[in-house]
């Protein structure tokens, strides 16, 4: 029994979050907003130069041979900035579906996804829209019980805007005559396995944005006073914080647990995963909740940066399958017959 | 990132699963707030050190098996799912046992531990006074230092199980001009030492589950003196520290009560389908109570390999004493107009303990230090928020 991660790992999620928090700061976020894509190619090089776009790749095809247990801390640190590139799915989702798809279409693209030559994006039928499809040298797609594997320009889509100017989303529509990549039992399983993958995506994010959105309020309330002092001294404001850094710790140890099941595709891994984005979900709209609170009016406006992390948030808590997606996840495993409750079980 | 038990770690359990099943008495014991239940108790605590299983972590050499934290939580799961009878000793053994091992001469550690281990000496906390219960720094009861006596009096209160207790462990002003954390010190009092008078206090149940206790011209040895005089606070913080996280509530326990809760809605599913609530907080119940168990494993882990509990082991007390309420809020839903009933009413089928846990939950977010000076604690320790 060992839940911790090794040194090499928190040394490269360290590396990590210094690059992001000064690359990608609320500036840059903000000036993405009004550019075409809302994506930046020099951006997505830098992410390739430091290894994240190979990290999950296998060494056979270029890459670093990486699970889902080394890149989700760094799927934390993408969430703490906010990160509008397609890494996430990219790294954590696409490029292992495309492992499992295997035969030709994962030789031919897998060395191109390790370099980041080519951006890999995956959506399942949960998805109602397809984040950065139109940035997506590969989207790997999955309609009505087949999986699909379209080239950029071969299909068109078209965009939803969302309340988060960050995001940018698509509806995607299968061009008529395209041949299905998988189906049938074999399409379900990748199914599976993808929204777990994705669903575990949404979850570490939402660990680091509840602390970004911690942070700036921890900020933001040592700095305005009201009555001569720092609002932050104040206990109705504490307790405020505190009950989301109590609700943020307890979501940690499931969604890295959920990573080790994803990792080792565990039978289990669905409801690790559901219940790893159900608490860190929950706890990052907690995090939305209070931290505007605190910020008063100021948390209300479009200038402070607050509304960039809380937008996020709620958007990821409905992606890759719904609250109510997940705890049916839940409620199926634990009110069956003969499920594996209470003490002793957890690691079984 | 190894998710499994070692074979070691496995082997472990049977061992301790075996140990119980055999031992674990059939009739469960009556509860240790009543005089017979205590005795009883006190028993049982001589049944598990006869198996060497009373103090697990606790060094070879003093009765304990030295087990590192993961085999205390595999040991904690196992006890809890054989439903073996609760600590009566709890205090000795994980609180003032450890605090002794680091602080306690040679001839204190000789002098305690065994009886402790055995059974033989049950003991109180005596923090908590009418003045000071939060603000535990405004304790007032005093030790005056008499050649090498100390001469005790004052009040101390809510002191759990100290009506059939020996011994008590607690704090007192040895110098009556200091202020606040200073000038305290730690005194170990045997109850039964004349100028002592236990007054039991019934709690919600009705029994008499705490006490408050006098003290009137109190003559206690200087031996009895934990750590320097003056330094008790310091005593005393590394006694309600880390265990006050770890040790006193393991997940085993809440993840017990989940688990009955279940069975309990499932039991009751026909009755309860129209409130829709009562679903979810099963649902919820069970995802606390697991990432409770994760966590918990995660520190240990992290500790075992030489890391440090830092401020955010205040997040433990909050989540688990909050989880136990809504826990049982969710099991007093689903009985229904049977959930206020005492066992033994006649139309209380079904009933179970919940009632009783139901009751001892209302406590939680208050003893251990309140949940608000927790948030406070968590806010300005861990958060660096301003004073
Ligand atoms: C079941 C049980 C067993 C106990 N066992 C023991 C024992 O064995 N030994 C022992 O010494 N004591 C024991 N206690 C006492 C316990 O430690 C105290 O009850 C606790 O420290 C709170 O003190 P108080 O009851 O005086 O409440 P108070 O301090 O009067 O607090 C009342 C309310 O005010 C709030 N409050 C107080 N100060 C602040 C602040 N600064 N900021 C925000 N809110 C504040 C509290 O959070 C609480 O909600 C026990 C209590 C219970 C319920």
């Amino acid at each position: 029994m060992d839940f911790t991660f090794s040194e090499d790992q928190l040394l490269f999620q360290d590396s990590v979050r210094g690059f992001l928090v000064n690359e990608i700061t609320p500036e840059r976020l903000r000036a993405g907003w009004d550019t075409d894509t809302g994506r930046d190619p020099a951006l997505w090089q830098q992410l390739a130069e430091l290894g994240l776009t190979a990290l999950t790749v296998p060494e056979e095809h270029g890459g670093l041979g990486m699970n889902a247990v080394d890149f989700v801390l760094l799927a934390q640190e993408c969430g703490y900035v906010a990160l509008p590139e397609p890494l996430v799915n990219h790294a954590l989702v696409a490029v292992p579906l495309l492992q499992d798809l295997g035969g030709e279409l994962a030789a031919r693209w897998l060395p191109l996804a390790a370099t980041g030559e080519a951006r890999i994006v995956a959506a399942v039928e949960q998805n109602l829209v397809v984040e950065d499809a139109h940035v997506a040298d590969l989207l790997l797609l999955e309609r009505d019980g087949q999986w699909y594997a379209l080239e950029q320009g071969q299909f068109s889509c078209e965009r939803n805007e969302s309340v988060d100017p960050g995001r940018r989303l698509f509806s995607v529509a299968v061009p008529a005559g395209a041949t299905a990549v998988a189906s049938g039992a074999q399409a379900g399983s990748l199914r599976s396995a993808t929204l777990n993958r994705g669903a575990l995506g949404c979850a570490a994010q939402a660990l680091g944005l509840a602390q970004r959105m911690i942070d700036l309020s921890v900020q933001y309330t040592a700095d305005r006073k009201q009555f001569g002092k720092p609002i932050g001294s104040f206990q109705a404001v504490k307790h405020h914080m505190a009950n989301v850094a109590v609700r943020l710790e307890y979501a940690k140890a499931p969604v890295h647990r959920a990573a080790y099941a994803v990792a080792e595709d565990a039978a289990a891994a669905g409801l690790a995963v559901a219940q790893a984005k159900l608490m860190a979900c929950e706890a990052a709209n907690l995090a939305a909740k209070n931290s505007i609170q605190v910020h008063g009016a100021m948390g209300y406006t479009w200038e402070v940066d607050l509304h960039i992390f809380m937008k996020k948030a709620w958007a990821l808590a409905n992606t890759w399958g719904d609250a109510g997606w997940h705890k049916q996840q839940v409620a199926a495993a634990i009110f069956a017959d003969g499920a594996a409750l209470g003490a002793g079980a957890t690691f079984q | 990132m190894q998710l499994a038990f070692t074979e070691q770690q496995q082997a472990f359990r049977s061992e301790i699963r075996a140990w119980l099943k055999a031992n674990v008495p059939a009739e469960p014991l009556r509860t240790f707030d009543t005089e017979e239940g205590f005795q009883q108790h006190r028993e049982w605590e001589a049944t598990l050190n006869q198996g060497r299983w009373g103090m697990v972590t606790w060094p070879e050499a003093l009765g304990g098996r030295g087990c590192d934290l993961i085999e205390w939580l595999i040991f904690e799961e196992e006890y809890y799912r054989a439903g073996a009878p609760l600590r009566v000793n709890q205090n000795g053994i994980f609180l003032l046992g450890p605090t002794l091992m680091e602080y306690g001469s040679e001839e204190q550690k000789a002098r305690f531990l065994p009886a402790m281990a055995e059974g033989r000496d049950i003991w109180a906390q005596g923090w908590s006074e009418p003045g000071a219960g939060s603000d535990m720094a405004a304790i007032r009861s005093t030790a005056q230092r008499q050649g090498d006596k100390y001469i005790i009096n004052g009040q101390k209160t809510w002191s759990t199980r100290a009506v059939w207790a020996d011994w008590l462990f607690g704090m007192f002003r040895t110098d009556p001009e200091s202020e606040r954390h200073r000038g305290l010190t730690f005194i170990l009092v045997p109850l039964k030492t004349p100028g002592i008078t236990v007054r039991p206090i019934p709690q919600l149940d009705g029994l008499p589950g705490f006490a408050e206790i006098f003290f009137d011209n109190v003559e206690v040895d200087v031996s009895n003196r934990l750590g320097e005089e003056g330094a008790g606070w310091a005593v005393a913080m590394a006694t309600a520290g880390f265990e006050r996280g770890l040790m006193l509530r393991s997940p085993a326990r809440f993840q017990e009560t989940a688990r009955r809760l279940v069975e309990l809605y499932r039991a009751n599913e026909a009755s309860v389908s129209h409130d829709p609530q009562v679903r979810e907080a099963v649902m919820r119940a069970y995802l606390d109570a697991e990432s409770y168990c994760l966590s918990t494993y995660q520190t240990a882990c992290r500790l075992s390999q030489g890391g440090k509990i830092g401020a955010e082991s205040s997040t433990n007390k909050i989540f688990w004493s909050e989880l136990d309420q809504n826990m049982h809020a969710t099991a007093m839903s689903i009985l229904g107009a049977r959930a206020e009933l005492l066992p033994h009413a006649p139309a209380a089928s079904g009933v179970g303990h919940w009632l009783d846990g139901w009751l001892f939950s209302q406590s939680g977010p208050i003893y251990a230090g309140t949940n608000e000076i927790q948030r406070n604690i968590i806010a300005e320790r861990m958060l660096g928020m301003p004073r």
